[in-house]
């Protein structure tokens, strides 16, 4: 099985971890991440001016390029999964968005939606399966509470994602089961981290960021799994100490290939 | 040749300010057959009426064509001025130049050009009607009540009263309905059991009044005063005669861990059961999803210690055939899902209760004997969050199960809700987060007010957008104050979501057996939204209770009362009149291939062998159609259906709707 892989800008330098895992599991589990050639980047926000075109335009060369090669498009981190999904449902269903990036792009053929985006736990739960992904765990994370924390951008708008229900998901503490250990389901899981605020409002972060880890500790998690670069940014650093990791990194991990990529390092 | 009077009416401006009405009257002279025209302020005034009958009179006129508002208005009223002078009131036809005119035109020119080709359409048509006579049909007196809550019970009782037999029909093992789980009444605080069980006991003892409990209706046929319906009554496996509801049985069952309907599932109840104390009929219902004896045959525990030997495993449904006079449907409504809302946390907490589910916690009847605790972990709670709206007043697409509609009852309950808890625990925080609060009713804005004011009940305009339940058993509260524009963060013990209510699902089923017409919430609608409120298009259909649209027990009872005298004033009659507007088969041109029968939604039409003489002088039997005039509503599916063109509608007939047409197309 190959897929087009769309790692984007952060997973190349700051959240190489969640890249270098997701590549090593990938391959674990049996399937292959090709990267797109010349990819650019998402745009990070999902604009939401009904008449911006330009700041589409990048992704939609990015799912073109899935389509000409005929695979569908993998992506990691949660604010590329949310963009991307979400123009790829612009150019499916608003005809003005549609001709205007086709106009823009003149592409060979117009592009018109036709490829399917999957995040990679969508590619774990609904192609590998969780239960084949348990028959490949080598070493159970047993007896470890992680909580999964999914913030606002990996769900929403469900409509749009059709990813898991965003009030009240499960993919991750399938995905942690799996693994062998046993996730804490908390009720801050979905709330934002403060994204983007910590560049210029960094007590409201940190005010978020505490009353998400301070909920999930309250549930007694020994750790945080969490698919975003910015997530991850903001709830690092927090006053309890609560360690918070990449979920390809626990993945990598539960697989096996962790103990053995240090060994060779 | 026809003399047609023609009488066009301004209706004040209504008509005249589009349409320059005496010009229409003087072209109209010009129409063959038109012996008289005239036009006049408001032509349904008792003068406009009389200057009808006089002309009837005085110009021997045979037909009368009325250009005015539509027919569903005011052909009724035309027909019976025409009939009082001596015309048959199937001459007259209405010529509808305001609703399909004057309304919808805002220049006058065209307007005038429009009514004039609507007048000449109906002119056409009346050179053509002949005069008819409806039919007359006896009436079945005894009347159908579906659905046994107050509403059902209220409409019953005064029915009977009124000297009527009446039957009602309830699916649950008792009557009552959803006041029977209500802990008090807004906004006068009265115990609704102890206004709701005399009435349930009255029905009981009323001679006239038949109840089939647990029982449903399996099908509707026939028409207004002359309905067959066949009656399912589901085995409760207990004979009905026999059982006293001495109860001994429920105590005995072993199997006692089903959750408890009547208690929202609070407590357990056992497989053998009496709903509640005051049940009417008060006697055993075995479920048979959970009895061992009727699963696999062992246990049979009930059936030996019953003293009156009224345990019967091997009872059947039994189908009970009735024929009523007239329906009326009450069947009710239930909250609607609230699991989807997951912002809400019902699934993951025991403390986010629904409000049914509160009335329940409050009650002196309930699972916690009145005293209020939670569910979780039987604590007093000491901060309370009521929701508002939640499903109610939703915007499209309601992907969640919502609602548009505003659901009506649940601010004042709500309310209700809030000064209880104050009144008890007075050291409770209660806070109710509103959209709008909306409190029509007598002394119901008052009531409000007391909560807040004397009370001290805490009323934040705003929605919750999420409840979180902590790690230490509480909820944390997320909601916004759109006054103070603030997020408010609360600490509360338990939360109570005021879920939208909507119609219960039996309704839709049943709507289809009565060919009666509901909205696309699944409400009954009503024959007229202002003017006939109690009544369904369908003839001889009556609706209360929230089936027709969510409403509060006072006006339950307004409607239901309504409902009751518009069925004793039909089951008062001896003789229905008919309409004489029925389909008419044409045997000579029919050839028995039951296309109409196909059509036809109110199996009106049946097939007959019939002699006829062939041109070669031998007799020929043939299968050819037959329609029931009472039973025919006059839709005329079956002249259109019809292939080799037979069947033709009287009053309608092919040749006067062509007619018609041609006379438009001039």
């Amino acid at each position: 099985m190959i897929y087009s892989y769309y790692p984007g800008c952060t997973l190349k330098n700051k959240a190489a971890d969640l890249d270098m895992y997701a590549r090593q599991s990938a391959a674990a589990l049996g399937f292959e991440l090709r990267e797109i050639e010349e990819w650019q980047c998402c745009g990070g926000v999902y604009p939401m001016a009904k008449d911006e075109i330009a700041t589409k335009l990048s992704s939609v060369r990015n799912l073109n390029d899935a389509k000409m090669h005929g695979q569908s498009l993998v992506t990691l981190c949660s604010a590329c999964h949310n963009v991307i999904k979400q123009v790829n449902n612009d150019m499916r269903t608003n005809e003005d968005i549609r001709t205007r990036a086709n106009n823009y792009l003149k592409l060979d053929e117009p592009y018109n939606g036709e490829t399917e985006v999957l995040h990679y736990l969508e590619v774990l739960r609904d192609v590998i399966g969780f239960d084949a992904v348990k028959e490949k765990v080598t070493n159970p994370l047993k007896g470890k509470k992680i909580a999964a924390y999914y913030g606002c951008l990996l769900l929403r708008p469900g409509s749009v994602l059709k990813m898991d229900d965003p009030e009240n998901p499960s993919i991750m503490e399938d995905l942690i089961k799996a693994m062998g250990a046993t996730p804490v389901v908390y009720p801050m899981r979905n709330e934002c981290c403060g994204g983007y605020l910590s560049l210029e409002d960094k007590p409201a972060v940190a005010k978020r960021r505490e009353t998400i880890v301070n909920s999930a500790k309250d549930f007694g998690c020994d750790c945080i799994i969490t698919a975003c670069p910015l997530c991850m940014y903001n709830l690092k650093k927090n006053e309890s100490g609560v360690p918070v990791y990449y979920f390809t990194e626990l993945l990598a991990d539960a697989l096996g290939l962790k103990a053995a990529s240090e060994e060779t390092a | 040749m026809q003399r047609i009077g023609v009488f066009v009416c301004h209706c004040g401006t209504n008509i005249a300010a589009t349409v320059d009405v005496k010009a229409v009257a003087e072209e109209l002279k010009n129409e063959p057959g038109v012996v008289f025209t005239a036009d006049y302020q408001y032509m349904c005034s008792e003068a406009g009426q009389n200057l009808i009958q006089d002309t009837i009179r005085n110009e021997r006129l045979t037909g009368v064509v009325v250009c005015s508002c539509s027919p569903r208005m005011h052909e009724a009223t035309f027909r019976k001025a025409a009939a009082k002078a001596g015309l048959n009131s199937y001459m007259v036809e209405v010529a509808n130049i305001r609703e399909q005119c004057s309304w919808i035109h805002k220049d006058k020119v065209s307007g005038t050009e429009k009514a004039i080709i609507l007048a000449r359409a109906a002119i056409a048509k009346v050179q053509l009607n002949a005069p008819l006579t409806p039919g007359q049909t006896p009436v079945t007196k005894r009347a159908l009540v579906i659905g046994g809550g107050i509403a059902g019970i209220q409409c019953a009782l005064d029915i009977a009263d009124a000297g009527y037999e009446v039957d009602i029909v309830e699916k649950k093992s008792t009557i009552g309905g959803k006041m029977t789980q209500i802990d008090k009444t807004f906004p006068t605080l009265d115990c609704a059991s102890c206004i709701l069980t005399p009435k349930m006991v009255e029905v009981a003892q009323n001679e006239k009044i038949h109840i089939y409990s647990y029982s449903e209706v399996e099908a509707v046929t026939g028409f207004v005063g002359n309905f067959d319906v066949k009656i399912r009554k589901k085995a409760r496996y207990v004979d009905e005669t026999k059982c006293t509801g001495c109860g001994e049985c429920t105590t005995k069952c072993p199997m006692k861990k089903i959750p408890n309907e009547f208690n929202m599932g609070f407590d357990n109840r056992s497989a053998i059961y009496i709903p509640f104390a005051q049940a009417v009929p008060k006697v055993a219902t075995i479920d048979p999803d959970h009895c061992n004896m009727l699963k696999n045959g062992k246990c049979g525990v009930c059936a030996k210690i019953c003293t009156a030997n009224a345990i019967d495993y091997k009872q059947q449904d039994q189908i009970i055939e009735e024929k009523y006079g007239a329906i009326v449907a009450a069947t009710g409504y239930n909250h609607i899902d609230v699991s989807k809302y997951d912002e809400f946390a019902y699934n993951q907490s025991k403390d986010v209760v629904t409000s049914l589910e509160f009335e329940r916690l409050m009650n002196a009847a309930g699972p916690t004997g009145g005293h209020l605790k939670r569910p979780s972990d039987g604590r007093d709670p000491k901060t309370i969050v009521f929701v508002q709206c939640v499903g109610s007043r939703e915007a499209p697409p309601c992907a969640k199960g919502g609602k548009e509609y505003c659901s009506k009852i649940c601010c004042m309950y709500t309310a209700k809700h809030a000064i209880l808890v104050k009144d008890h625990y007075p050291d409770t925080n209660v806070y109710v987060f509103y959209i709008d609060v909306r409190t029509p009713g007598k002394l119901f804005d008052e009531f409000y007010r007391r909560a807040v004011e004397q009370y001290g009940v805490h009323y934040i305009k705003g929605m919750v957008g999420k409840v979180a339940p902590q790690g230490d058993g509480t909820l944390m509260v997320q909601a916004s104050d759109l006054i103070a524009n603030d997020q408010l963060h609360i600490k509360a013990d338990m939360v109570v979501l005021a879920a939208a209510i909507e119609p219960d699902k039996s309704a839709r089923h049943l709507a289809t057996m009565l060919t009666a017409s509901m909205d696309t919430n699944d409400f009954f609608t009503e024959a007229h939204a202002k003017l006939r409120p109690v009544e369904s298009p369908t003839a001889g259909v009556f609706l209360a209770g929230v089936a027709q649209g969510p409403k509060d027990i006072p006006e339950t009872v307004v409607q239901a009362g309504a409902a009751a005298s518009k069925v004793i004033g039909l089951l008062s009659k001896d003789q229905l009149t008919g309409n004489p507007c029925v389909a008419n088969p044409d045997e000579l041109m029919c050839n028995g291939c039951s296309s109409c029968e196909k059509v036809c939604p109110y199996g009106a039409i049946t097939y007959a062998d019939k002699e006829f003489r062939q041109p070669d002088r031998t007799v020929a039997i043939r299968r050819v159609a037959q329609v029931n005039p009472a039973v025919c509503q006059g839709c005329g599916a079956c002249t259109v259906a019809c292939p080799s063109g037979a069947m033709d509608l009287k009053g309608f007939t092919n040749k006067q709707i062509m007619a018609e047409v041609d006379a438009i197309c001039r």
